[in-house]
């Protein structure tokens, strides 16, 4: 059976909120909505997970650090120990001083670009990638909540939508 | 709604009666429009510059650094000094995107973008300074601990010169990729709106795809938010390295423990500066007047008071160490600066930073666009001079009297800073025509809060649901297409039978809407200056009876599909053009 969704467009955030509570409450599954900015509190009351992108960045900073100790330690410490103005490279402890501003860099470097990479390939952005949006006006100032609508009454599902302020709806089949 | 709560003591951000349709439209109006003459002008000028600049460096490579005014006592000059002023001038651009939006400052959402982009161009113009000053720069990839045949030789980890490499290409490259996620939203909306095939076809390019989805905007929230974080630390030690250079060393006066903070302040002051200077010119030529305000103008100011009385502190800080070290050499310094052969740049330098921001105090100085104009030019030379003075007063005269020396540039000095001028407003200006100048998408979040428009909605009582909607880009009955095969074409509005059905029976119906027309008590208006309406339309529009910017001023959406309908020709022209909006500003 070919699946079908509906695509209802509201032209207010305030009103978009509203109807995810009411859709919600009728235990109707969104598919997604897309807005042309973020609206504060959809995540919340569409029910998403948080994001975990922070917690990433952290690990990749773990990461960072970790490649900048081992590295200055090697070369400036265990590979040619020289003796550079008088700088106590005995130790890596001794002269850590000095190894601190790229450290602190390359934690930097490694959290930003690496949680900036994960955000990309999570969200499924690249350069030649199509855009998703079933609407156009929804970059401008339109918001469109698509429903779940396979094996049910599209009738009855779009008198309900209109009913929480959408303006236009579309039913809309999916082949396969 | 609460959501939208702000004290009222707020002024508006964004005035005028702007609606998310207003925001999309002002952005997008100098992407699609064409350059005018004075853009023309000032980009020919810029490119003179930059390719002078070209001249300059090519002729300092292939004969040697001896054509610089430097000499073996004072190694670095203007080199280095146009260096960490173009590093300076950076920060204002991550500061105002990452520490504002730290500290939750509204007001950042008109300028970031620009600021950004002001970092980005303006830490190009500081990379070339480390490549071109280097006597062999060919040999510059042996900063990096490459491994290599020479018994893999590496490189020495204590040098700050080092440290910059890493703290420059590091500001570089986050900077970058925090501005270009941030401008994902916007190139999509311009790839949703394009009409002719290249330009959809660069921004669907530029936009990466970005749908605009709620997890999307989740992520990206989060993500602007943790490389606020980082880039907020990251601004701090970026300029810090850069002052390491300087502090680390074993020179008079050059030799301090304030050096760090003191040049990250100046950093602030100085890019302050230069985001004033160029929004104040970009919100006149661009028309975002309604978006970059006097009162954003007037935070800047403050911004520039605060940061320009930091350095104040740090300059008095270094005299009162001075005397109190007991350092003869300190001392002397100090005394040489003040009264030696370069007293005139110490003085303008003092003038330029300590005195002028203290106007700010002043709410009619600093609420005046002329006045935050000059004083901001000021503050940018003043703070050239601080590097200047720092750099080249503390060279000329150290430890040993017999070095003493005298230090001016020559033309190549001079035509490369000249060249790196011309090649920043170059990026500049084509920044300013090709992308979305304003974070709309951070706009449209703010507007309820702090849009007049809204504001005023809710200080009559009113309730801001449902006050999001345009007329001229929705209204009219609740369309339903359920046969199951609806595709929504770009620029197709409405297809649903529904709404023609009520108002097909032709022109009268328009007219009925936006007034008639009588041609004896009325002047008919030139309906083609109005962007987007050619001779062969406005001779179908008289036919319809619309003669005047009144009449088409009251145009909706409604208007426009039955519009199209009629004339059949350039479907979703008129909506997209904001005929309604034009004929508003011309009447």
């Amino acid at each position: 059976m070919a699946s079908t969704v509906i695509h209802a467009i509201y032209t207010d955030d305030d009103v978009l909120m509203n109807a995810v509570k009411e859709v919600k409450k009728k235990h109707l599954h969104i598919n997604d909505i897309f807005t042309p900015f973020p609206v504060h509190g959809l995540d919340k009351a569409m029910g998403l997970a948080p994001t975990r992108l922070a917690i990433t960045a952290f690990l990749y900073g773990c990461v960072g650090i970790t490649v900048a100790t081992l590295m200055m330690n090697f070369i400036m410490i265990e590979d040619w120990p020289q003796n550079i103005g008088g700088k106590p490279s005995f130790s890596y402890i001794e002269n850590m001083p000095a190894f601190v501003p790229i450290m602190f860099e390359l934690t930097v470097f490694f959290a930003a670009h690496l949680m900036v990479i994960t955000f990309y390939l999570r969200s499924r952005l690249w350069p030649f990638k199509k855009a998703e949006n079933p609407d156009v006006r929804t970059t401008d100032d339109h918001f469109l909540m698509e429903i779940d609508a396979t094996g049910k009454d599209g009738e009855e599902l779009a008198n309900f939508l209109v009913t929480t302020g959408a303006v236009e709806i579309n039913l809309i089949a999916n082949e396969a | 709604m609460m959501a939208h709560y702000e004290a009222p003591i707020r002024r508006p951000l964004v005035t005028g009666d702007k609606t998310y349709h207003d925001v999309t439209l002002d952005i997008v109006a100098p992407v699609e429009g064409r350059a005018n003459k004075s853009w023309w002008i000032v980009f020919s000028i810029a490119l003179v510059a930059f390719l002078w600049g070209i001249g300059c460096i090519i002729y300092t490579v292939t004969n040697g650094i001896g054509s610089w005014g430097l000499n073996k006592t004072v190694g670095w000059a203007w080199d280095i000094t146009n260096f960490v002023w173009w590093v300076g001038i950076g920060h204002a651009g991550t500061l105002i995107s990452a520490v504002l939006l730290l500290f939750r400052q509204k007001w950042r959402m008109a300028i970031n973008r620009s600021a950004e982009a002001m970092t980005i161009f303006s830490v190009v113009q500081a990379g070339l300074f480390p490549i071109i000053h280097m006597g062999r720069p060919w040999l510059a990839y042996w900063v990096l601990p490459i491994p290599n045949q020479f018994g893999s030789l590496w490189v020495n980890f204590n040098s700050p010169l080092l440290w910059d490499v890493f703290a420059i290409s590091t500001y570089l490259s986050v900077s970058l990729v925090f501005w270009w996620t941030g401008l994902l939203p916007d190139f999509a909306m311009i790839r949703d709106r394009a009409v002719k095939p290249f330009q959809k076809k660069i921004y669907s390019l530029l936009a990466f795809g970005w749908s605009g989805r709620a997890k999307d905007w989740q992520r990206f929230e989060e993500v602007s938010l943790v490389l606020a974080g980082l880039a907020t630390p990251l601004v701090l030690s970026v300029h810090t390295i850069v002052s390491f250079d300087f502090a680390t060393s074993v020179i008079p006066g050059w030799h301090t423990t304030i050096f760090p903070p003191y040049f990250v302040a100046g950093a602030v002051f100085s890019g302050f500066a230069m985001v004033n200077t160029l929004l104040i010119i970009m919100r006149k030529v661009v028309s975002l007047e309604a978006y970059i305000t006097v009162q954003h103008i007037e935070l800047m100011n403050i911004v520039i008071m605060i940061t320009g009385s930091i350095v104040g502190v740090a300059y008095i800080t270094e005299l009162f160490m001075a005397w109190y070290s007991g350092v003869e050499y300190e001392q002397y310094a100090f005394l040489n600066r003040a009264t030696g052969p370069y007293a005139w740049s110490y003085w303008a330098m003092m003038t330029c930073n300590v005195f002028s921001p203290q106007f700010m105090w002043f709410p009619k100085l600093r609420r005046s666009i002329m006045f935050s104009f000059i004083i901001s030019i000021v503050v940018n030379i003043g703070m050239w001079f601080e590097r200047f003075v720092i750099i080249v007063t503390s060279l000329h005269r150290d430890y040993l009297p017999s070095s003493w020396t005298m230090f001016s540039p020559t033309f190549v000095d001079i035509g490369i800073f000249i060249g790196t001028i011309g090649f920043f407003f170059v990026l500049f200006l084509l920044y300013a025509r090709t992308f979305p100048v304003i974070a709309q998408a951070e706009v449209k979040t703010i507007m309820k809060s702090s849009g007049e428009r809204y504001k005023k909605l809710r200080e009559s009582g009113q309730s801001l649901v449902g006050t999001g909607a345009d007329p001229r880009t929705s209204g009219g009955p609740v369309k339903i297409n359920l046969d199951g095969a609806y595709i929504a074409k770009p620029q197709e509005v409405s297809k649903g039978e529904t709404v023609i059905a009520e108002d097909s029976h032709g022109a009268e119906s328009l007219t009925d809407r936006l007034g008639s027309f009588d041609a004896a008590t009325q002047k008919a208006d030139d309906l083609k200056v109005i962007n987007g309406i050619g001779p062969k339309m406005e001779e179908k529009l008289n036919v319809l009876g619309i003669y005047t910017y009144e009449q088409v001023s009251r145009m909706t959406s409604k208007e426009y599909t039955l519009l199209d309908n009629l004339t059949g020709s350039f479907p979703g022209r008129a909506e997209r053009d904001d005929w309604a909006g034009q004929a508003n500003n011309l009447k």
